[in-house]
């Protein structure tokens, strides 16, 4: 495997630039074969514009991208056959039936084998549930049986990788982790998933890596577990007398210390968290819990785009 | 499907380089539209109203166009008629619609990303809308002429033509000839058409892109009457209509004729060529 083929995909200085601003910026995405990389940001942040860009849909400003290995978009014609893709929501034909909908859909494809139409079809279909409604017009499908439709658009063929946009958008708790077990049993197939989101919850359960974006840059990326342990771990101290608690905490040296009500929270640094016990018992401060906690990815994640609710742009 | 299977699955999906699922997809969309079904439905009003028209009124002979003069001789003069009456504006809009909504429909409702995802190459994507447009440009033809010829020989019968020219030849000879003029308007709409597709990757409104094709048209229209610009008239997409009478003199009048191929092929060409330079590197955002 040449060293390109070791990521399905990576791009170099990828930028889109629309009239008024930059929606992307200069960003290396790289997503290992294999893996299922969580592509996170706020909204605006410039996650479905690259995706579009990744897919030859927009062409980019400046910088360039392989998918499994091949430059784009020269090589699309080899490259997106084995691609399946979700960009920014389903859209479909509403007077077509969701059946004839994916037929439209293999119909264009000149890899596909007519002969095998039906029954892929009707296995994309059952692969997402929608195989008692396949002969319902689109028109009458719900959000959530929509995107459920989307998704078995990208399964009528097999796929090297797959890039979702925000697969789980409008699917209730059932469909959410219905998608969720896809996500895991294509790449348990050996597929790459490249999933953009703004639901942490989901991503962190299914990843194996993810890239933050914000404003148009890609802010971190890597393996999940390097990315988190960027963030230090923190100690919890739950006691009547929170006051006495920090007091104690910050002598310690640890730092960011917080004081809610009843619990006392701060950044252990390199400190053994048996110490801060020790400490809080021989000063007499009473501890009625004492945790340590990784930050949770949606802590990290806030932290890393701040928290405001404005949309960027 | 295993992860060897994936590896290995470019093989095992080759390519077709020849396949013509793809248009019939197009078509199936086309014909099976209700709007569209609606559309050839008016457009077949025109003959039947007109047989019958003609059919209960006396005649009076020596007014209106030729082909209406001569319907009560020949049923088949049911579909000329219609077709010199329908070529100002009823087919060109049936044309329009199809041709504007032909990038513009699947930009509107988001399926264009999805064909290029598959991936379709965006010449390809040309070259089957505009098939499709012409196809459907020489079945809405045929369809009206189809329903004047079998209205017109129910109310007046057929036997021999009298020509425009004066002579006479056999029905056989006749119904070809109906033919051939039909699928000459056909492929004179066709080139209208290539000028809608051209127009319908400028925009995402399939209707704006309709609306724009049958303004281009009456526009030809009144260029074409004016007597001031009777140098350009020979260039207008919509000039060499008319002359499909031609293959209704003898022997067939083919100078008109042959300029109005050719005017349609140049259209055709250059507003193909102009909607894939258009087309072809365009950021699909929708
Ligand atoms: N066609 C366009 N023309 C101008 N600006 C655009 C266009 N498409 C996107 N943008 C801008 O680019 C920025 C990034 O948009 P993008 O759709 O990539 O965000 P996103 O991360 O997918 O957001 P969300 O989570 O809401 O889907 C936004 O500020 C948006 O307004
Ligand atoms: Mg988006």
């Amino acid at each position: 495997m040449t060293e390109a083929g070791e990521f399905a995909v990576a791009t170099a200085g990828l930028t889109k630039r629309f009239k008024a601003q930059v929606a992307v910026n200069a960003i290396d995405l790289l997503v290992p074969r294999g893996s299922v990389y969580g592509f996170l940001g706020p909204n605006g942040s410039g996650k479905t514009t690259t995706i579009r860009m990744l897919l030859g849909l927009i062409r980019p400003t400046s910088g360039h991208h392989r998918l499994l290995g091949r430059a784009m978009p020269h090589n699309a014609g080899q490259v997106l056959p084995l691609v399946g893709s979700l960009v920014e929501g389903p859209a479909f034909h509403p007077y077509l039936t969701a059946r004839a909908n994916l037929q439209r859909l293999d119909s264009v494809d000149r890899h596909a084998d007519p002969r095998t139409t039906k029954v892929r079809v009707d296995g994309a279909l059952d692969r997402v549930g929608l195989l008692a409604a396949a002969d319902k017009k689109y028109r009458a499908y719900s959000l959530g049986m929509r995107q459920r439709l989307a998704i078995a658009g990208t399964l009528l063929a097999p796929r090297e990788l797959l890039v979702l946009d925000e697969p789980t958008n409008g699917l209730d708790p059932q469909g959410t982790r219905e998608v969720r077990h896809l996500i895991g049993s294509l790449a348990d197939d050996g597929a790459t998933v490249l999933v953009s989101s703004h639901l942490l919850s989901e991503v962190e359960q299914v990843c194996t890596h993810i890239g933050v974006m914000h404003v148009g840059r890609l802010l971190t990326q890597g393996p999940i577990a390097e990315v988190r342990a960027v963030s230090e771990p923190r100690a919890r101290v739950e006691t009547d007398r929170p006051a006495d608690a920090a007091t104690v905490l910050r002598a310690l040296g640890l730092t960011d210390v917080v004081v809610e009500s009843g619990v006392v929270v701060g950044t252990l640094g390199a400190l053994v968290p048996d110490k801060v016990v020790a400490a809080l018992v021989h000063q007499g401060v009473p501890v009625t819990g004492f945790a340590v906690a990784q930050p949770s990815l949606e802590d990290l994640f806030v932290s890393l785009t701040g928290e405001g609710f404005n949309v960027s742009g | 499907m295993s992860a060897a299977e994936l590896a290995t699955s470019p093989a095992a999906r080759p390519l077709r380089h020849v396949s013509t699922r793809f248009l019939r997809s197009e078509l199936r969309l086309i014909f099976g539209r209700r709007r569209n079904q609606a559309g050839l439905g008016i457009l077949a009003v025109v003959p039947l109203i007109l047989a019958i028209t003609v059919k209960v009124s006396t005649p009076r002979p020596g007014h209106g166009p030729d082909f209406l003069a001569s319907i009560t001789s020949n049923g088949l003069f049911v579909a000329l008629a219609s077709l010199s009456i329908e070529l100002a504006l009823f087919l060109p809009l049936a044309v329009g619609a199809i041709a504007g909504d032909s990038i513009a429909g699947e930009a509107n409702i988001g399926t264009l990303r999805y064909l290029l995802a598959v991936p379709v190459h965006r010449t390809r994507l040309l070259a089957v809308k505009f098939a499709a447009i012409t196809i459907f440009s020489l079945v809405a033809t045929l369809w009206v002429s189809l329903v004047g010829v079998a209205a017109g020989l129910a109310l007046f019968g057929g036997g021999d033509m009298t020509m425009l020219s004066g002579g006479q030849i056999g029905m056989g000879p006749a119904v070809l000839r109906v033919v051939m003029a039909t699928v000459y308007l056909g492929l004179g709409f066709a080139s209208l058409g290539a000028i809608g597709l051209f127009i319908s990757t400028l925009t995402e409104q399939p209707i704006g892109a309709t609306i724009a094709v049958v303004i281009l048209n009456v526009m030809s229209f009144i260029l074409d009457s004016i007597p001031q610009l009777s140098w350009l008239h020979e260039w207008l997409p919509t000039h060499w209509w008319m002359s499909f009478g031609d293959f209704f003199r003898d022997p067939v009048a083919w100078d008109g004729l042959t300029r109005g191929l050719l005017t349609a092929a140049g259209y055709a060409l250059v507003f193909w060529l102009a909607a894939w330079a258009r087309f072809s590197d365009k950021d699909v955002t929708g």
